[in-house]
C-alpha cells in the first residue's frame, strides 16, 4: 500500500507541536526575507511531484518543487522496509509500441526521454527500492527540473487577493522562514504518517517503519502481525522461515488484488503465509476488529491477546486479567506470543496546512486521505490540487491512482486541465473526419497505456461535430468531469459524444469472489457484455450528460446511462484488432449510433455511387471525391467478385420481415441491461450455464 | 451445382407427359454449353420434335448486341438443363428468313416448340440470364403458372381447388427478375403436383393481408384438405428469400405430414426436415393428456410450419428414460444431441425454434441476398483483405523503418514513406498496390520505398503528424515532407514519382533549352504522366510574380510538369508567343497546341486553378481515376456509354457542339466499359436493363439525380443532339429518378439491420438503453 507514499515523518510532531512552533519560528524570518512569487508550487519531489514538474517545464511554466530531503524520493530511500517494490518492470513485451508498453511498466514517470524508462534502471522483474531513488534523481536532474532541496516547508496559510488567479495565494513558509506565494498549490506528499490503532498494550506494538528487518532476530519467536496489507505479508514474508508460527490480525478478510483487480491488494509475490496457512495450519490469519483488543504483557516478556472489554471490568494487576481462554479454552489466540508488529498502512498528513484552506479528510473510506474532486482539485480551496498517492480518494480501491502507474497519468491530466484554466490552451485533440473514428478508437483501445492503468477514471472522448462528418479526440480525460467537460477542456460537445472506458465485469472482481470459474471468459461478440477481463467499454452520448446525471448516476455504473453502451470482447492477448470480432461489430455500433455509413470502398464503388446516388458514404466523400480514392490492386479486385459483396442497394436484396425482426424475438431481453441490484443479470446467467 | 441435381433427380418422378423430352435432352446435349451460331436453314433442320429451342435472329454485322449476346451464352446452360437449346442464328443475305426482319437494330429472339413458334421476344425483355430463363420457363409453362391479375382471380383458383389440390401462389415485382425465375423453376419441377399461381400486382398481395410488399414473396395454400368450401385455405408464407433451393425446401416441408407421433429415442429420429437442415421440434406426452397434447401439437405445427418438424413424443411407450421435468425436445441438426427443455407456453416453443433456426441459417445459407448479419462483413475493403490475408506479400521490396531508423533514413535519402497500421484494412489494400510500385520500380529510381508500421511506432508517426492511416508523405532534400494526395493507387503513386525527379518548377537557363522543353524534347520520358507542360515566362525582375509562380508549382508538385524562365532574353519567347510578361505557357503535347496565358496581378491560388483547368480535356474519357476532377466542375455530366473505343462519327459531333459552345452547361465525356467494367452496373442501375450501346445519357446528380438517354432510334448527329438538349431544356424529356427521399438510407440498411427497436438495440453485445425497457 504505501508503495508510492513518500516524505516520511516519523516520530512526526503532532498537530499542536506543529501549531505551537510556527508563530516562533515564521514570525521574524518573513519580515527579514521577502516573499518569492511562483505561479505554481508543487510540495514533495517524490514521483508525482517530480511528474507534474516534468509537464510544468514542457509547458515553460513557472514552477518550483519543494524537497526536504537532499534528493527525491527519499520515502524511497527506507521503504519498503524489505527493500523489493511489487511494481512490476516488464522489460519484455514481445511489442515495439512504447505507448503499450507502459502498460507493464509501472516505475517509469512519462517523459519524452526513452532513456528514462525505468527498464535501463533495473533489469528485476520486482525492482528494488534503491534503483527507484536513483531512478527519481535522475529524472529530476537530466531533464533540468526545478528543484529546491533540503526545503521544509512547515507551514501553509491561505491569502486573498482579488488579482490571484483563484482568488487566493497560497502563503508557503519552509524551515529558514523564507516565504513563498503561489498561485496554484500542488500537493504530492504522499502519505507519510504510520497509520496506528489506539488500544491498550499498543505500547507493546513495534511498527512497520521501525521493526527489525533482520531475520536472525525473530528466530523461534511466536510472531503476531497486525494489518493484512502488502506490508504486512512483506514482513511475515521475511520471517516465516525462521518464526514458530506468524499470526496476523486484521479487522477484515484479506483481500487478494487477483481477485479485487485492485493492485493495492494483497499481490500474489507476497502470498507466502496463505501459503503454509491453508496447507499445514502452520501460520494463520484471523479477523476482529483491533479496537475491540488489548495486549498484556506477562512476566516473561511474552505478550497475551485479550479483549478491551476484560480489562475495564477488572482493575487487577497484570497476571490476574481475564483471557479469553479463560472461558473458552480453545481460544486461536491463546499463545503467548514474542513480537506483536503493527503493519496497518499510512495515513496523509495535514499538519501543516493552515485551517483556512479546508483540506478535510476523504470520505468514510478513506480517512487517510485528503478529500478532492474528482479533478484532484481539493474541496476546500480552489487552486489545491493533491496529487499522487494522496490523491487516491478518487479511486481508492477501484483503480491505479495511488500508484505511480496511475498517478502519472493523473498529473498530466490535472496539467491539461490547468493550460486551459491559465493559460487559454484547450485540451489537446485530433481532428480527423468521421471515417477514421473506428480506426481511431481501435488504435487507441490497443495501445493506451493510460486508459488501461487507469481504468474507470480516464476515458478517451470523442467529440462529434455538426452531422458527424468529422470528430475529435480527447485522450485521457478523467470521466467524472464529463459534465463539465466543455468548461474545463475549452472543447465543445455539441453534437454527441463517445466515451472510451477499460472495464472489468460488473461482477468479476471482489475479495471473495472465484475469478478462476469455468466460463470466466466470452469469446463471441454476441456475448461481449459479459466480458469479465479488462476491455473497451464505449458509451454513446447524444448530448453531454449534466452533473446531476452523473452524480445520480445508477449504482456501479462508471457513468450515467447512455444512449447506446457497445462492449468490444475481451481478449486473451489484448489485441483488439480482429476484424470480424473486434472491428465489425464495433463499426456496427458507431454506424448505429451516427446513422451513418463506416464502411470502406474501393474506388470502383465510389465510382458507381458517384453516378447513381445522391449522396456518398462519407468514405467515398472524403477519398474518393478528393481525387484520394483507394484504387486496389487487380488481385483484390477478384477478391471482391469473390466475396459477392453487392455494390446496388442492398435493398434489392432484401426480403421481408428483414431489418425489422419480429415483434417477441426473445434474444435481447437477456442481453438488457439493467442498473439493478449488482449481480442479478450475472449470476442468474451463471446459473443457467 | 449441388441442388440443381436435387432438382433434376425430382422432375423425372414429377414430369411425365409434356416435357418427357427433358431426360433425352439432357443426355445429347449436355456437353454443349456455349452458344451455337447457325445460319437460318441450319438452324431450322436441327429442331426436332417435342423440343424447345429459343434463338436469337441477327445480322451478322450489326453493333449493340454484345451485352445481350454476353446473357444469353450465360443462358445456355441453365436453358439445357431444362431441354431447351438455345443458338444464335445469323441473318446472312443469301439466306433470309421472315424471322431475320428488316430493320437491322431491331432484332428478336423466338421460342419455338418442335419447329412451331410459340413465343416472340424482344430483346429488352432478355435483359439478363434470369429474365431469359424466367421467360422463356413462363413461356412453357403456360398452363402449369397461372398469371392473375385480381383478387377474384386468385379466389377463383382458390375456390376450384378446394379438396383437390394445393396452390403455390407468388408475388413477384417483375417478370425475369431472379425470383421469378427461382418460381418457373419451381415451378417445372412441381408444376404438376401445385397450382402455381403468379401476381405482380401489389394489389392482390394486399388483399391477402400482406404488409411488406417490397419483396417478393411466397405462400403455399392448404387448399387439398379442404372440404367445406365456405372455408378458407390454411395459408403458410415462405420466410426464406425467393431462391430455387429455398422454394424446393419450403414444398419438400410443405409435403411432409404436419404433425407424427414417435415412441422412440429422439436422438434416433429423423425425419425430411433434418435433411433439409430444419431442426425438430418433439412436445412430450402421456397416455393420460394425450388428446390435448396432440391438439396443442398441431397448433404447433402449423406455427412453425416451414420452419421446423413437429412430433408428438409418447413418454409412457418410450424405453430410454427423458429428463422428469422436460417437456420439450429439440434436435438441432442430424447426429448433434438432443436437448430436453422446459417451456411453459407454446410461445415460447416457437421462440426457441426461430431462436435457433436463425443461428442455424446464418451457417447453412451462404446466399449474400440472404438477412444482413452482424457477423458478416459487409465492408468489401476489410473482406477483399481479409480473403487475401493467407497470402505472403513480398514486403521485403519496401524498407522497413523503426523508431531507429526512421530518421536517418528520411534525412540521408529520398524516400516515399507510408504511414500504416498493420490491423487497418485500407492500409494493407493499399499496401499491395504499394509494392507494384516497388516492383515496377525496382532498379530504376533512387526513390527509397519505406513504410513504418504505425501500431509499431506510434510515437514516431504521432511525432510526424500522422492522425489517419494510410498517410504517404515524400521525404526529399531533407526538405519539409511532401504529402501525397492522389489517388491510393500503383497507377497515380508512380506517376507522383516520376514527375518528382524534376523540380517543380525546374528552372530553364536558355532560350534553347525552354523550346526543347516546350516541344517536348527535354522530359519525353515524362510527358505521359503530364496532361500539359506548362511554362512560366517572366522577366528577372518581377520576384514577387515569380515567387507566386514557384509557391503554385509546390504545390502542383507531382502533378504536371513546370517550368519557369526568367533570364535577360525572356523578351525573345514572349514576342514568339505573342504574350506580355508575366505569363505563363500551357503545352497539350497530344494536340500539338500551345496556349499563352498572361500572369499580371495572378496570385498563386488563381495559377494553381490556370493549370489545374488546363489539365482537364474537353471531352474526356471518364475513367474510375478521372471521375473526380470532372465532377468538381458540378455539372450535369453529358456521358457516351460505349463498349470500346467511341466511332469518328460521335466523337465529330460532339466536338462541334462543344466547339460551338452548345455544351458549356455540361460536361461532355465518354465512358469505355472495356476500361471502365463498372459503367455496366451503372447502366443497369439506370435502366434496370442493359440497353443497346452506345448510349448517349445525361446524368444530372446536382438537381435531383435525373438521367435521361439519348433515343436509341435516333441518329447521333449534331442536329439531333442539339433538338434533344433543347427539348431536355425545355422539359419535354421524360427521366429517370434516380433517388426519391431517402434512398441513401438504403446503404445503411445493411449495416443497421439492429437498430433500437423498443429501447432495445438489437445487436450483439450493443443494446440501446433508451427507452421504455428498464
Amino acid at each position: 500500500m504505501g508503495l508510492s507514499a513518500r516524505a516520511p515523518r516519523w516520530g512526526a510532531p503532532g498537530l499542536l507541536l506543529a501549531i505551537a512552533l510556527h508563530p516562533a519560528l515564521c514570525t521574524p524570518a518573513s519580515a527579514s526575507l521577502p516573499p518569492a512569487r511562483r505561479d505554481y508550487c508543487v510540495l514533495g519531489a517524490g514521483p508525482a511531484g517530480l511528474q507534474m514538474a516534468y509537464f510544468l517545464q514542457r509547458a515553460r511554466r513557472d514552477y518550483a518543487v519543494f524537497e526536504r530531503a537532499a534528493r527525491p524520493g527519499s520515502f524511497f530511500t527506507r521503504f519498503p522496509r524489505h527493500r523489493k517494490l511489487i511494481s512490476i518492470n516488464k522489460r519484455y513485451t514481445g511489442k515495439a509500441n512504447a505507448e503499450f508498453n507502459l502498460r507493464h511498466d509501472w516505475n517509469s514517470l512519462l517523459s519524452h526521454d526513452p532513456g528514462l524508462l525505468f527498464r535501463h534502471y533495473s533489469g528485476a522483474y520486482f525492482p528494488d527500492a534503491s534503483d527507484m531513488v536513483r531512478y527519481l534523481g535522475d529524472f529530476a536532474d537530466r531533464l533540468g527540473l526545478h528543484v529546491l532541496y533540503n526545503t521544509t516547508v512547515e507551514h501553509i496559510t491561505l491569502d486573498k487577493d482579488r488579482q490571484a488567479w483563484n482568488g487566493h495565494y497560497f502563503i508557503l513558509t519552509d524551515h529558514k522562514g523564507q516565504v513563498y506565494q503561489c498561485s496554484v498549490l500542488f500537493v504530492a506528499t504522499g502519505l507519510s504518517l504510520p497509520n496506528q490503532v489506539d488500544f491498550p498494550g499498543s505500547e507493546y506494538v513495534e511498527g512497520y517503519e521501525s521493526v527489525s528487518v533482520d531475520p536472525k532476530d525473530f528466530v523461534g519467536q511466536n510472531v503476531l502481525i497486525l494489518g493484512r496489507g502488502n506490508s504486512a505479508f512483506e514482513t511475515a514474508e521475511n520471517i516465516l522461515g525462521v518464526t514458530n508460527f506468524v499470526h496476523m490480525l486484521s479487522r477484515s478478510r484479506v483481500r487478494l488484488s487477483w481477485a479485487t483487480h485492485y493492485v493495492g491488494d494483497l499481490r500474489a509475490i507476497n502470498n507466502g503465509l496463505l501459503d503454509t496457512y491453508q496447507l499445514k495450519s502452520l501460520d494463520g490469519l484471523l479477523e476482529s476488529d483491533l479496537t475491540d483488543l488489548a495486549i498484556v504483557k506477562d512476566r516473561q516478556g511474552k505478550f497475551h491477546v485479550t479483549l478491551k472489554l476484560f480489562l475495564e471490568e477488572t482493575n487487577q494487576s497484570a497476571d490476574a486479567i481475564p483471557l479469553p481462554q479463560d472461558d473458552n479454552d480453545n481460544f486461536a489466540m491463546r499463545v503467548a506470543y514474542d513480537r506483536v508488529i503493527r503493519c496497518l498502512g499510512w495515513n496523509f498528513n495535514f499538519s501543516i496546512f493552515n485551517k483556512s484552506l479546508r483540506l478535510s479528510s476523504g470520505g468514510e473510506f478513506s480517512k487517510k486521505y485528503p478529500l478532492v474532486r474528482p479533478s484532484y482539485e481539493s474541496k476546500g480551496s480552489r487552486g489545491l490540487f493533491v496529487l499522487g498517492t494522496a490523491s487516491h480518494s478518487v479511486d481508492y480501491r477501484k483503480s491505479a491512482g495511488g500508484f505511480i502507474h496511475g498517478f502519472r497519468y493523473t498529473a498530466r491530466a490535472v496539467h491539461r486541465l490547468l493550460e486551459w484554466r491559465h493559460h487559454g490552451v484547450a485540451w489537446p485533440s485530433t481532428e480527423c473526419p468521421i471515417t477514421q473514428l473506428t480506426a481511431s478508437i481501435i488504435r487507441r483501445v490497443n495501445e493506451a497505456s493510460g486508459l488501461y492503468q487507469m481504468f474507470g477514471v480516464l476515458a478517451d472522448i470523442v467529440l462529434l461535430k455538426e452531422n458527424a462528418t468529422a470528430f475529435e479526440y480527447l485522450e485521457e480525460f478523467p470521466m467524472q468531469m464529463l459534465a463539465q467537460l466543455e468548461t474545463v477542456t475549452g472543447r465543445q460537445a455539441r453534437h454527441g459524444l463517445f466515451v472510451i472506458n477499460m472495464e472489468y465485469g460488473r461482477n468479476f472482481s471482489g475479495p471473495d469472489k472465484d475469478v478462476f470459474f469455468y466460463d470466466r471468459s466470452v469469446g463471441h461478440t454476441e456475448d461481449a457484455w459479459q466480458s469479465n477481463f479488462l476491455h473497451p467499454v464505449i458509451y454513446y452520448y447524444r448530448h453531454l450528460p449534466t452533473e446531476q446525471e452523473v452524480r445520480f448516476r445508477p449504482a456501479d455504473w462508471p457513468l450515467p446511462r447512455p444512449t447506446a453502451i457497445h462492449h468490444i470482447v475481451e481478449d486473451f492477448l489484448t489485441d483488439w484488432t480482429a476484424p470480424l470480432g473486434h472491428i465489425l461489430p464495433l463499426r456496427r455500433f458507431l454506424e448505429n449510433c451516427l446513422d451513418t455509413d463506416l464502411r470502406s470502398f474501393y474506388a470502383e464503388s465510389c465510382f458507381f455511387f458517384a453516378l447513381t446516388r445522391q449522396k456518398l458514404p462519407p468514405f467515398c466523400q472524403h477519398g474518393y471525391l478528393r481525387t484520394q480514392g483507394l484504387v486496389g490492386t487487380e488481385r483484390l479486385r477478384q477478391h471482391r467478385v469473390a466475396s459477392g459483396l453487392l455494390r446496388t442497394s442492398p435493398a434489392a436484396g432484401r426480403r421481408p420481415g428483414e431489418g425489422r425482426r419480429q415483434p417477441g424475438h426473445p434474444k435481447p431481453t437477456r442481453h438488457f441491461l439493467t442498473p439493478g441490484p449488482p449481480g442479478q443479470p450475472h449470476d442468474s446467467n451463471k446459473e443457467e450455464l | 451445382m449441388k441442388e440443381k441435381k436435387l432438382m433434376m433427380s425430382s422432375s423425372f418422378n414429377v414430369f411425365g407427359v409434356g416435357i418427357s423430352f427433358v431426360v433425352m435432352c439432357i443426355l445429347c446435349n449436355s456437353a454443349i454449353d456455349s452458344l451455337p451460331e447457325l445460319s437460318p436453314q441450319k438452324y431450322f433442320s436441327t429442331l426436332q420434335p417435342g423440343k424447345a429451342s429459343l434463338a436469337y435472329f441477327c445480322h451478322s454485322d450489326s453493333s449493340g448486341t454484345t451485352v445481350f449476346l454476353e446473357e444469353l451464352n450465360k443462358a445456355v446452360k441453365p436453358l439445357q438443363d431444362y431441354g431447351i437449346s438455345v443458338a444464335k442464328v445469323n441473318c446472312v443475305k443469301e439466306e433470309t428468313s421472315r424471322y431475320c426482319g428488316k430493320e437491322k437494330d431491331l432484332m428478336k429472339a423466338y421460342l419455338f416448340r418442335s419447329n412451331i413458334l410459340l413465343r416472340e421476344f424482344p430483346t429488352d425483355a432478355l435483359f439478363d440470364v434470369n429474365a431469359i430463363v424466367a421467360h422463356v420457363l413462363f413461356a412453357l409453362l403456360f398452363n402449369e403458372v397461372k398469371y392473375i391479375t385480381t383478387w377474384e382471380d386468385l379466389q377463383n383458383i382458390d375456390n376450384a381447388l378446394k379438396g383437390k389440390a394445393n396452390i403455390v401462389f407468388s408475388y413477384v415485382r417483375a417478370i425475369g427478375t431472379p425470383e421469378h425465375r427461382a418460381i418457373m423453376e419451381a415451378a417445372f419441377v412441381y408444376g404438376n403436383t401445385y397450382q402455381f399461381v403468379l401476381t405482380t400486382e401489389i394489389a392482390v398481395l394486399e388483399s391477402i393481408g400482406t404488409e411488406d410488399i417490397e419483396y417478393a414473396h411466397l405462400y403455399f395454400f392448404h387448399c387439398k384438405a379442404v372440404l367445406d368450401l365456405t372455408q378458407q385455405c390454411k395459408r403458410t408464407l415462405m420466410a426464406q428469400s425467393l431462391t430455387t433451393l429455398n422454394i424446393h425446401q419450403f414444398i419438400k416441408t410443405m409435403e411432409a405430414p404436419l404433425l407424427t407421433e414417435v415412441a422412440e429415442d429422439p436422438q434416433q429420429v429423423s425425419t425430411v426436415h433434418l435433411q433439409l437442415g430444419l431442426p425438430l421440434v418433439f412436445l412430450v406426452s402421456q397416455q393420460a393428456t394425450h388428446e390435448a397434447d396432440r391438439r396443442t401439437a398441431e397448433w404447433v405445427a402449423w406455427r412453425l410450419l416451414g420452419k421446423a418438424g413437429v412430433l408428438l413424443l409418447l413418454r409412457d411407450s418410450l424405453e430410454e428414460s427423458i429428463p422428469q421435468h422436460a417437456n420439450v425436445a429439440f434436435k438441432r441438426e442430424e447426429g448433434r444431441r438432443v436437448e430436453y427443455l422446459v417451456l411453459h407456453d407454446i410461445d415460447s416453443v416457437i421462440s426457441h425454434v426461430e431462436n435457433n433456426m436463425h443461428v442455424e441459417q446464418i451457417q447453412h445459407e451462404d446466399d449474400d441476398l440472404e438477412e444482413p448479419d452482424m457477423d458478416m462483413q459487409d465492408d468489401e475493403v476489410e473482406e477483399t483483405v481479409y480473403r487475401d490475408r493467407k497470402r505472403q506479400l513480398p514486403l521485403e521490396l519496401i524498407v522497413e523503418l523503426t523508431e531507429e531508423t526512421f530518421n536517418t533514413t528520411v534525412m540521408t535519402s529520398d524516400s516515399i514513406v507510408l504511414f500504416y497500421a498493420g490491423w487497418q484494412a485500407v492500409s494493407m489494400a493499399f499496401m499491395q498496390s504499394y509494392i507494384d510500385v516497388a516492383i515496377k520500380l525496382k532498379g530504376m529510381s533512387s526513390m527509397l520505398l519505406t513504410r513504418i508500421n504505425c501500431a509499431d511506432w506510434s510515437y514516431v508517426c504521432i511525432k510526424q503528424n500522422v492522425t489517419e492511416f494510410p498517410v504517404i508523405k515524400m521525404y526529399k532534400d531533407g526538405k519539409n515532407p511532401v504529402y501525397y494526395a492522389g489517388m491510393l493507387g500503383t497507377k497515380d503513386l508512380l506517376k507522383f514519382i516520376y514527375l518528382n525527379r524534376i523540380s517543380c518548377p525546374v528552372i530553364i537557363p536558355s532560350v534553347q533549352e525552354a523550346e526543347e522543353y516546350l516541344s517536348g524534347e527535354l522530359y519525353k520520358d515524362l510527358l505521359s504522366y503530364s496532361s500539359v507542360s506548362v511554362l512560366g515566362l517572366f522577366s528577372p525582375t518581377m520576384t514577387t510574380e515569380k515567387e507566386y509562380f514557384t509557391e503554385a508549382g509546390s504545390y502542383l508538385k507531382g502533378c504536371v510538369i513546370i517550368a519557369i524562365y526568367s533570364e535577360e532574353d525572356v523578351l525573345i519567347l514572349s514576342n514568339r508567343y505573342a504574350v506580355s510578361l508575366p505569363a505563363l505557357l500551357l503545352v497539350r503535347h497530344k494536340e500539338g497546341k500551345i496556349e499563352a496565358v498572361p500572369l499580371a496581378n495572378t496570385h498563386t491560388q488563381d495559377i494553381v486553378q490556370i493549370i489545374t483547368d488546363a489539365s482537364l480535356e474537353t471531352f474526356p474519357e471518364i475513367t474510375v481515376e478521372t471521375l473526380p476532377t470532372y465532377l468538381r466542375l458540378q455539372k450535369p455530366l453529358l456521358i457516351l456509354f460505349s463498349d470500346g473505343s467511341i466511332s469518328i462519327q460521335y466523337r465529330k459531333a460532339v466536338l462541334m457542339l462543344i466547339k460551338e459552345k452548345h455544351l458549356d452547361s455540361f460536361t461532355p465525356c465518354w465512358l469505355n466499359l472495356q476500361n471502365t467494367p463498372v459503367g455496366k452496373e451503372i447502366l443497369q442501375s439506370y435502366f434496370d436493363v442493359l440497353p443497346p450501346l452506345p448510349l448517349l445519357v445525361l446524368v444530372d446528380l446536382h438537381s435531383g439525380g435525373h438521367v435521361f438517354a439519348f433515343p436509341a432510334d435516333q441518329a447521333v448527329t449534331e442536329q439531333n443532339l442539339l433538338l434533344w438538349l433543347k427539348k431536355l431544356e425545355a422539359g419535354l424529356e421524360s427521366h429517370i429518378k434516380l433517388w426519391r427521399g431517402k434512398r441513401f438510407q438504403d446503404i445503411l440498411v445493411r449495416s443497421s439491420a439492429q437498430r433500437c427497436q423498443d429501447g432495445i438495440m438489437v445487436a450483439s453485445a450493443t443494446w440501446c438503453l433508451e427507452g421504455s425497457r428498464t
